[in-house]
């Protein structure tokens, strides 16, 4: 497992060379720059924005930019905010454990709630609970965040005036409800569907047949063979989510004045402050790396028969 | 006669009493407010500031040698307790108050501004303040590495500074600019903390707090050198990118203020109980279609450079209807280039009427009467970009221009603005404060890539701008050669002028003191904004 984790960590450095070659080209190859947007709505005299682009290097050769960005990343650098005048490193630094930890309650919730949903309904599978369940499973995929969660902030706010409507209350528990179930029922809803149509087929399959035969009682059988044998389906399914999830807190945290990543990362594009977005880009990407590691090592915790070479 | 004598003086007691009773200042509390201009500020350095987002917040904590009176709808003294200037408009003195402190508790000297004025122009910071400065003489080669001081400052005293200007020009209009606000040395200088994200200024409120993305947090500075003021404890900037939740914010009462946009804006002009408390201000800003001249038919035709045709697209839109039905009444008709808000506003001038039938035969007698293709490059907003440019392709269609809205993201199309690189192209351009600086993106001597973007050129409006800018004394005289230049300009009509944008502050019935702020409506000072005690945060 040792050896097989250490390889898996060595493949990440060939991706994330190519993942910044793209990001870059694409950020660095579209008309206009970061001195352009610079000055808002009044723009800025020419020689000013000439001396922005010197200082920020934009007047360099795109490959000459890119060699110099590797040379820095290769040293931990992510470079200067054009806009900020601040380490990138630190400006993510600041935001990450709030996305982090919006997204850790958007998958608890999906989890606690999904899974046990998606199974009840398979159990009882062609009854009005499995109909109502899935209703709402299909729902809550369909639902947009954006208005999901402006619906959340007018009935619990408005409405209830239960919890806050936006911000991060110094990182209070009552604040993080309204953003975590935004980003979690769509993820619920999805897990529920994939726990139900895993757990379906597995109880077609000969052993819990067998399992049955041999005069184990229901909550043994559901326990022992069902659930533990979706749980490789379920660790996938949720392991990916949990990597999307990260990305997709851009729009929550918009919505909710919510300090992480993801409304730097929508800043950063409008601005075009491009070493703000790749530093964004790229913690995106290494978070999904690492959880997709994450899974795969923890199959062979879940499912002994699954052996790392 | 006694009898009538005693009622008045007690009718006038009353008023008085009732008025002081109604409007008694009371002091503390909290105010919640907003950045909305997207969903992070990036930078609390004044002059290192470079777009509206991070300046409204900066004008609550640092000052400069002037500031925007909304009340005067004009640029005032605010650090400096007096200023003279010579015979000639060259040389301005000021005089400094002698009780501005910055947060550090540091008393603010001469000393500081030409430190920051330096620090402004330094070519290694390239902050975009420095443009505001090059009216200062020698300013320029500083910027361009030539001298390492400012010629043009010197300090007579602790508390006299003389500013000799590079050509006659009230400076008050550059420097009333947040950009320009006085910083000290030692803060600024202090590598421990970077100063954009822990600033000391001299205004009202000193920095507390920034959570990043989310919010900042001032508190009152007990030394500010407005005796008694400011009347608030605390001020809280939300960084709220999203309307939709500003909005449900608001109404949940966890805002205190709020900006409306078009669709908030007709549901709350309709609200019995909200529409009592919308202020409402035609900001300085003009939203506008220019035309490019040197646009080429394949025929080999410039329709552009025929006037008929350029009045003929003003003639053909009801701007009117637009305003109403498409941006919610939230703008006001535009009658010409200034701002109604803008010193040289002319109320008299009219603009174009929509005439659809006078607007054919312009086309016919230009020789267009088959019209041309036309692409009109913007960005995708509704107030000012390709979303505005759908609603009027049905108006051009009827005099046979045949429209395509090219959709780009904002650097994208302003760096096709600055080369000349469309057809048409629309946009928001400032309009104000000052009428003079404005209009000169016309002036002939201003090229396209230096914000001349129809590329205007005419003598006539070029003389109305020289005289302006030549009139020191007079200033109604002066007023009025802006009024005949912004005629001249409407007359030739090298835009389409659309309308004005109307900003919209909703508060509560707790909240006093929000102003009609013409350059910027985000641009609230809050040196007297004050809370009743029935506000949810009141002390």
């Amino acid at each position: 497992m040792f050896a097989y984790t250490v390889r898996r960590l060595l493949q990440f450095i060939p991706t994330i060379v190519a993942i910044t070659l793209i990001i870059f080209l694409l950020l660095n190859v579209l008309p206009g720059n970061a001195a352009l947007m610079a000055g808002g709505k009044n723009r800025l005299p020419d020689d000013v924005m000439e001396k922005l682009k010197e200082r920020w290097g934009l007047n360099k050769p795109i490959h000459v930019r890119y060699l110099l960005y590797m040379k820095d990343l290769a040293q931990g650098d992510l470079g200067t905010s054009f806009f900020a005048r601040e380490k990138v490193s630190q400006m993510l630094a600041s935001r990450l454990w709030p996305t982090l930890k919006l997204a850790c309650t958007a998958l608890l919730i999906a989890c606690l709630l999904g899974i046990p949903l998606g199974f009840y309904s398979a159990l009882r599978q062609g009854t009005w609970v499995d109909t109502v369940t899935m209703v709402g499973a299909v729902s809550g995929v369909s639902m947009p965040q954006f208005w999901l969660g402006l619906l959340l902030m007018f009935l619990f706010s408005v409405q209830f005036k239960l919890l806050p409507t936006f911000g991060y209350g110094e990182g209070a528990a009552v604040n993080l409800i309204l953003p975590s179930l935004t980003l979690g029922v769509g993820y619920m809803a999805l897990l529920a569907r994939t726990t139900r149509a895993a757990v379906v087929e597995i109880l077609t399959q000969d052993y819990v047949r067998t399992a049955r035969a041999k005069g184990l009682t229901k909550i043994w059988v559901n326990r022992k063979h069902v659930f533990r044998n979706t749980l490789v389906l379920l660790l996938t399914s949720a392991g990916l989510q949990f990597g999307s999830l990260i990305g997709e807190t851009v729009v929550v945290e918009t919505l909710f004045s919510w300090p992480g990543i993801g409304s730097l990362l929508v800043n950063s594009i409008f601005y075009r402050d491009t070493p703000v977005t790749q530093g964004c880009i790229l913690v995106i990407i290494i978070g999904f790396l690492v959880i997709n590691l994450v899974v795969d090592l923890l199959y062979g915790v879940i499912d002994p028969r699954i052996k790392y070479q | 006669m006694k009898k009538a004598l005693f009622v008045l003086l007690a009718v006038s007691f009353l008023c008085v009493f009732s008025a002081t009773t109604l409007y008694a200042v009371e002091k503390g509390g909290a105010f919640n407010w907003i950045a909305p201009y997207g969903s992070s500020v990036s930078s609390l350095d004044p002059n290192a500031s470079d777009d509206e987002q991070n300046e409204l917040v900066c004008i609550n904590i640092h000052r400069g040698l002037y500031k925007w009176d909304a009340s005067q709808n004009a640029p005032k003294l605010e650090i400096a307790e007096s200023v003279s200037s010579s015979a000639d408009g060259l040389i301005y003195t000021y005089k400094l108050k002698n009780n501005v402190k910055f947060h550090n508790g540091r008393q603010l000297t001469a000393d500081d501004v030409i430190y920051t004025y330096n620090r402004i122009m330094n070519p290694e910071n390239a902050f975009g303040a420095s443009g505001l400065l090059k009216v200062i003489k020698g300013a320029d080669d500083v910027f361009n590495g030539k001298a390492d001081t400012i010629a043009g400052l010197r300090k007579i005293d602790d508390l006299t500074l003389e500013i000799t200007m590079e050509r006659s020009v009230d400076p008050a209009y550059a420097l009333f600019q947040v950009n320009t606000a006085i910083v000290p040395r030692e803060a600024v200088e202090d590598t421990t903390t970077p100063f954009g994200s822990n600033p000391v200024g001299c205004g009202p409120f000193k920095f507390v707090k920034w959570v990043k993305g989310s919010e900042i947090v001032l508190e009152k500075f007990d030394e500010f050198y407005e005796a008694g003021k400011p009347y608030l404890d605390t001020l809280v900037y939300k960084i709220m990118g999203d309307s939709a939740a500003r909005d449900i914010a608001f109404r949940a009462k966890e805002l205190d203020a709020n900006i409306l946009y078009s669709s908030q804006y007709a549901a709350y002009s309709v609200d019995p109980e909200l529409s009592k408390r919308l202020i409402e201000v035609a900001e300085m800003y003009t939203r506008m279609i220019a035309f490019n001249r040197d646009y080429t038919l394949a025929d080999g035709r410039k329709p552009f450079e025929d006037k008929r045709v350029r009045q003929a697209f003003n003639h053909a839109i009801d701007s009117d209807l637009i305003i109403k039905k498409f941006q919610k009444n939230k703008a006001y008709p535009a009658s010409s280039f200034l701002a109604p808000t803008t010193p040289g506003f002319d109320p008299d001038l009219k603009g174009y009427e929509y005439n659809p039938t006078l607007a054919k035969k312009l086309m016919e007698e230009a020789g267009y009467a088959d019209g041309f293709p036309l692409e009109i490059v913007g960005t995708e907003s509704d107030s000012y970009g390709t979303g505005a440019v759908e609603v009027i392709i049905p108006f051009l269609k009827k005099i046979g221009i045949m429209v395509k809205p090219v959709t780009l993201e904002g650097a994208a199309k302003y760096e096709r603005q600055k080369n000349g690189n469309f057809q048409a192209i629309i946009g928001s351009l400032p309009s104000g404060p000052d009428p003079i600086q404005q209009l000169w993106r016309f002036h002939s001597s201003t090229d396209r890539a230096s914000r001349n973007t129809p590329a205007f050129n005419n003598q006539q409006f070029d003389q109305y701008l020289e005289a302006a800018a030549a009139e020191r004394t007079d200033m109604d005289k002066r007023l009025d050669y802006v009024k005949k230049a912004n005629a001249l300009f409407m007359e030739e009509a090298p835009l389409w002028f659309f309308n004005y944008n109307k900003a919209i502050i909703a508060y509560h019935p707790w909240v006093h003191g929000i102003q009609k702020v013409g350059p910027e409506m985000m641009f609230q000072d809050f040196t007297e904004v004050w809370v009743e005690s029935s506000s949810p945060r009141a002390k």
